[in-house]
């Protein structure tokens, strides 16, 4: 898009500047769309799987309820606690939203369509996703309540937990693609048994795809690990004191990084923007078209999940973290690196 | 021109929330604006090429050390004013340590642009093709690997110390037998009676 702005008679760094705005633009836009359907898909799906019928009565089979939704707290007033730390308060879900959306920066729609194509992509995701305890632990710190301060620390030692072993598992996707990059890493991906696409089919890799998914749901703190929430046991959670577009951006940013976290496993272990079989006439479908069917699938898993399995308590949460995901993810680090140490590149000398 | 209003921005934010660390009076504050100096400092990296350290400086430093730090000062009870009071008394030594560590910049900067490292550079330059993390491996695993293998068992050493230090074994605790609770039935723990009205409920 640089080149094209260039063309249009603008110096070079004038251009790039334009195109990134605009890639942003195309981005984010998109996402915060995407956020308000897929709240309504995630309600539909709830519904049905209890039998109800869900959100039916704004607009053709309740389609406009997030937007009902999002009006109605826009118009709601903002309350702020008065012992709260006023900038910290109102900051902490700005950072919540705006991380949520800053990660897209790198996943690859189509070979070369992606807003930065660095060399160190999946280090970017890991940097951003951990600036993402912040907005949890300042909004439990600057409301100045006790419950919302436990809750933030319950929240913050959850998410740093599954971090590691999610480093871990990224680690092993690095290896067997020898590169960082996401689009290297999708391309590296092609032709397992030469018919299918995507590292999960590999079974060096495949626990680790099982383990990725159920890690992004502790991670995004998802049922059966909502324990930030754990609304019916628990006071709410750090957004406790939050009302109106303050608490709606919180809700926002969680299900964007929900959608983020459905993105990247499409994008490490299942093949990203290629299709899922490596045959010819599967390749005129638009790359693009097969990522977001992927992102659907794994975000349908995550419903799904939500509406049938138990929520676990916090010491078995912590327990499948570090007892269990983080030694079996460091053994296959040593498993994937020891295989290709002794295949791909030349046995051990 | 975008890099030079980038580097004056980064350096700019970098200096000021230094500053401020030091000077704001709430100690969350204060690692807030730290947090915002490592941000902006991993912005100057990655101008100088060098995105590899950048990332690594938010993932550690943002993602991890801050946090503890954030976790820490939050939960601790500090009374500011006396915190304050020793501001005066401390002044002279704080300021020794700045000059030293000032003296210690300029010196290594002064000899680093004319001593070996640098006239070694000449020679032989760093190869463009490759990426900041084909480099480092390159020369973290051959050339330096006692080094690397050195940092590692004096890590592990803090470790396992750390853990001895503060592990203790607490008399009178009970301890979860996972085993145990997964072998567990509805069966065993559930019991459906079929009671008659008004004969109460053997236990």
């Amino acid at each position: 898009m640089t080149a094209f702005f260039q063309n249009m008679g603008l110096p070079f760094e004038g251009a790039w500047l334009l195109a990134t705005v605009i890639g942003i633009l195309l981005i984010a836009l998109p996402v915060m769309l995407a956020v308000a359907m897929i709240i309504y898909a995630d309600r539909k799906i709830w519904a049905a799987m209890a039998l109800r019928r869900g959100p039916n009565v704004v607009g053709p089979f309740g389609l406009l309820q997030s937007f009902a939704d999002g009006l109605k707290v826009f118009l709601q007033e903002t309350i702020i606690p008065s012992a709260a730390n006023k900038t910290l308060f109102l900051i902490a879900p700005i950072i919540t939203f705006t991380v949520a959306l800053m990660a897209w920066a790198v996943v690859p729609f189509q070979v070369g369509v992606v807003l930065a194509d660095i060399n160190v992509g999946l280090l970017y995701v890991l940097a951003i996703s951990s600036l993402g305890v912040y907005g949890v632990v300042l909004s439990g710190w600057a409301s100045n309540s006790k419950y919302p301060f436990y809750s933030a620390i319950r929240a913050s030692a959850q998410m740093i937990s599954y971090e590691v072993s999610i480093g871990f598992i990224l680690i092993c996707v690095v290896l067997w693609a020898g590169s960082f990059n996401l689009t290297a890493i999708v391309e590296s991906q092609k032709g397992y048994y030469g018919f299918l696409n995507g590292n999960g089919f590999n079974p060096l890799l495949f626990p680790m795809a099982i383990m990725f998914l159920i890690s992004a749901m502790a991670e995004t703190a998802r049922a059966p690990f909502d324990l930030t929430e754990a609304e019916s046991e628990l006071v709410a959670g750090y957004q406790t004191e939050y009302s109106s577009m303050a608490f709606a951006l919180f809700w926002l940013g969680e299900y964007a990084n929900v959608i983020l976290m459905c993105a990247l496993n499409a994008v490490l272990f299942w093949g990203g923007y290629l299709p899922p079989f490596d045959w010819a006439p599967l390749y005129y479908v638009p790359g693009i078209l097969w990522l977001f069917a992927k992102i659907l699938f794994f975000f349908f898993v995550f419903s799904w999940v939500k509406a049938t399995v138990p929520r676990y308590r916090y010491d078995q949460l912590m327990r499948l973290g570090w007892k269990i995901f983080l030694p079996t993810s460091l053994l296959f680090v040593f498993l994937v690196s020891g295989f290709l140490m002794l295949t791909r590149y030349g046995g051990a000398q | 021109m975008i890099h030079v209003v980038a580097f004056y921005l980064f350096a700019t934010i970098v200096v000021c929330s230094g500053a401020l660390t030091i000077l704001s009076r709430n100690p969350v504050h204060s690692v807030l604006w730290l947090i915002l100096a490592f941000f902006n400092a991993a912005g100057l990296m990655i101008l100088l090429g060098a995105e590899f350290i950048a990332m690594l400086l938010v993932i550690v430093y943002v993602g991890a050390v801050a946090v503890l730090f954030l976790f820490v000062v939050m939960m601790l009870d500090i009374d500011f004013a006396e915190l304050r009071a020793g501001f005066v008394s401390y002044l002279p030594f704080g300021l020794l340590v700045a000059l030293v560590l000032l003296a210690e910049i300029v010196l290594g900067i002064g000899l680093w642009s004319v001593g070996p490292i640098e006239l070694a550079q000449r020679a032989g330059p760093v190869n463009p093709e490759l990426s900041n993390i084909q480099a480092i491996g390159a020369l973290l695993y051959t050339r330096y690997i006692f080094l690397f293998e050195a940092a590692g068992i004096v890590l592990l050493v803090a470790m396992i110390g750390a853990i001895v230090l503060t592990h203790r074994a607490r008399g009178g605790v009970r301890p979860q037998n996972i085993a145990r609770q997964n072998q567990r039935r509805p069966q065993d723990a559930v019991r459906n009676v079929n009671q008659p009205v008004g004969q109460g409920v053997e236990l």
